[in-house]
């Protein structure tokens, strides 16, 4: 890998990880008593890796290749790799989140292992870390391809992928300690945000020099898709995040809002990180690996385009729905509500779309578990959105409000649709990636789609049992007006459910793991397959694109 | 609600921004040629490349432009 890698460009990867070394030795000594020394310690560590990988390699020979005849894939495949290392690790943690649940004793009474300490790596660890790997990974290749153009340098691509790795690594670590600012799916302190911004405009950048160097008139949509992603996940991170540090020696942060204002903000990210992190991007991911493991161009690309810009200005005034019934103005969760149901129709458009590409083309999707895997992820899609969309609506959210509702949402959208589409993508790009012949196992391939279409469909059903008859629960009164069930009333009554998803759970992370191994024995012991085909056009060679009789 | 005086422009100017992006396709031709383009991330370049195929060049000349 270091060896595609110029002397220049490794220099600069050494200057880059060794300003890592002095930050993270800075943060250890100025932070040394407090938990930010301990995080201070892992910044250098992570960078002093980096640093020595590439100065083992700094003297080896350079790269001889002609860098205009092929596609920079290296950073992909190891983004591909750390997805899946996080997802194991994340939904295992999971597991144990959901266990615990279950039976409060597998806490283990350590201080660490609180159910409010490893909850928050669990989500973090799905979203950020298999979520966001997959995403940064799967955008690099069709960043490239649909260019038919090679990113404009190799640091960056790197930077940016190993940079996200390590705010993960110090979020996850944080949460362990202690270390939160409360705010849900933003939990890292100011250190680690102000670390993400760096990474997420170096992202953006890269994004767009490689648009730029495109030798191809039109930007497919999946661009779009992953434009928006970076964009606007990039405005909330610092919206939501502005905060003053208690000290500059110290973890701690105050947000710059408070009450309700703080609510609010925190839930026009939490909402949006929704739409553009666990949605957006992934529509990118099914807009191109879809149509292309399929084999037919998406039924209607112009609905595509339509959708896109639908979803965009729709969803970023629908966060309000999160907040009904609390202290936000009347008019304020009004207009979050109408907004999420307008949102059903260009979410159903996106749904719609992907299954009219696949009619017609039953048999494929009979036969292969790949596609499958994409096309049972539209449907729940669809699902989720719809589900979303009506609990958005203020009487049913009286309901579904702080019960376990919520969760089967969350999972039917984060299970269902992220990790399906991401692993139906993951099993097409293995071996584009690695030019392999095929998947090492497509037995493999199919036991783990069963396996995590039973898991999500166990976990989801529980929470719906449960949520519902929590709610109900809570809401009935007796003759003389007084509340029927005790709170622990309900939570006898959940444990069954709680049993089963974490059996589901269980299940979806074998599944995981069958595909993490599978993928490794495709890269160690499948045929090389040459795809002579799959190069940048070169500029030399460009002709007019357009059909000759315009 | 103080709080909308930020979180409303902010979204405004998001929105504005994706006009712009919008009206910049429009501009830029992105939507002449649809089927084609929804097609075309489906082939491989459609050469091998030069330095893998010696007739290249010759082949270029035949290509009708
Ligand atoms: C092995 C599969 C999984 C299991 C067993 C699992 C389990 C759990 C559990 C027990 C909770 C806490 C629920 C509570 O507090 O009542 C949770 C929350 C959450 N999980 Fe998972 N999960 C799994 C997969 C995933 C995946 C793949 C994603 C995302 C891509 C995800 C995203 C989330 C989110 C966002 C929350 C927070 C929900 C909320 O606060 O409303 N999970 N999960
Ligand atoms: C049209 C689309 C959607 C709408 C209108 C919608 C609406 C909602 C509503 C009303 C809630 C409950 C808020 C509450 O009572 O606290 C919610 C929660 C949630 N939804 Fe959705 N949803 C949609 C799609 C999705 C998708 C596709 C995903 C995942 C990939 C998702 C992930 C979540 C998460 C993680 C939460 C929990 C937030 C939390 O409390 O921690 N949603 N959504």
């Amino acid at each position: 890998m270091m060896s595609n890698l110029t002397g220049a460009e490794r220099t600069s990867a050494m200057l880059i990880s060794g300003m890592g070394v002095v930050i993270g030795l800075t943060m250890a000594i100025v932070g040394r008593n407090d938990v930010m020394g301990a995080q201070g310690w892992i910044v250098l560590a992570f960078s002093a890796v980096v640093f020595f990988m590439v100065a083992n390699a700094l003297y080896h020979p350079e790269p001889t290749e002609d860098r205009t005849t092929s596609y920079y894939d290296d950073p992909t495949k190891v983004g591909i790799v750390l997805a899946l290392v996080w997802a194991v690790v994340a939904m295992g943690i999971g597991v144990w989140v959901a266990a615990q649940l279950a039976w409060p004793g597998l806490r283990f009474d350590a201080a660490w292992s609180s159910f409010g300490r490893i909850r928050p790596v669990h989500t973090s660890g799905v979203i950020f870390g298999f979520g966001g790997n997959a995403l940064i990974a799967t955008s690099y290749h069709i960043m490239q391809r649909t260019s038919r153009a090679r990113m404009p340098d190799q640091v960056t691509p790197w930077f940016v992928l190993l940079g996200f790795n390590l705010f993960c690594i110090i979020a996850a670590s944080g949460y362990l300690m202690g270390v939160t600012q409360s705010k849900e799916y933003a939990e890292p302190e100011w250190y680690a945000d102000i670390w993400l911004v760096v990474v997420w405009v170096a992202y953006f950048v890269l994004y767009i020099r490689t648009l730029a160097r495109r030798n191809e008139p039109h930007i497919y949509v999946a661009n779009w898709y992953y434009l928006a992603f970076i964009l606007v996940v990039a405005v909330l991170h610092i919206v939501n995040n502005l905060a003053i540090p208690a000290s500059l020696a110290g973890a701690k942060s105050y947000s710059a809002f408070s009450g309700v204002q703080d609510a609010m903000t925190q839930w026009w990210y939490g909402h949006n990180a929704v739409a553009f992190f666990l949605t957006s991007g992934f529509l990118g991911m099914l807009y191109y690996f879809l149509p292309k493991r399929a084999d037919r161009p998406i039924y209607s690309y112009r609905l595509s385009i339509l959708s896109f810009w639908g979803i965009t200005f729709f969803y970023i005034w629908a966060g309000s729905h999160h907040l009904h019934y609390t202290a936000l103005p009347h008019w304020v969760q009004t207009l979050g509500m109408t907004f999420s149901v307008m949102l059903l129709i260009p979410s159903w458009a996106s749904a719609g779309n992907a299954l009219m590409t696949l009619n017609g083309a039953w048999h494929k999707v009979r036969d292969d578990a790949t596609l499958r895997f994409m096309m049972v992820a539209a449907v729940f899609y669809g699902l989720s959105t719809f589900e979303g969309s009506f609990m958005a609506i203020r009487p049913v959210n009286a309901l579904s409000h702080y019960t376990d509702w919520t969760i089967g949402h969350v999972h039917a959208g984060a299970m269902g649709w992220v990790a399906l589409i991401t692993f139906g993508s993951i099993y097409a790009l293995t071996p584009v990636l690695w030019h392999r012949e095929r998947m090492y196992s497509a037995k493999a391939v199919e036991w783990h789609f069963w396996l995590a279409l039973a898991g999500t469909v166990i976990y989801v059903f529980a929470m719906w049992n449960s949520g519902i008859t929590q709610g109900l629960m809570w809401r009935t009164y007796t003759q003389s007006g007084t509340l029927r069930f005790s709170f622990t009333d309900t939570l006898i009554a959940m444990h069954p459910y709680y049993v089963a998803r974490a059996l589901g759970g269980l299940l979806f992370v074998t599944g995981a793991c069958i595909g993490f191994w599978n993928v490794i024995m495709t890269i160690r012991h499948v045929s090389k397959q040459n795809r002579e085909l799959d190069h940048p056009t070169s500029p030399k060679a460009t002709e007019p694109v357009l059909p000759v009789a315009e | 609600m103080t709080i909308l005086v930020i979180l409303i422009p902010v979204t405004l100017l998001m929105g504005i921004v994706g006009l712009g992006a919008f009206f910049w396709t429009l501009h830029s031709n992105q939507y002449e040629d649809l089927s084609g383009d929804a097609e075309r991330i489906l082939f491989d370049d459609d050469r091998p490349l030069p330095a893998q195929n010696v007739q290249a060049p010759a082949k270029l000349k035949e290509t009708p432009s």
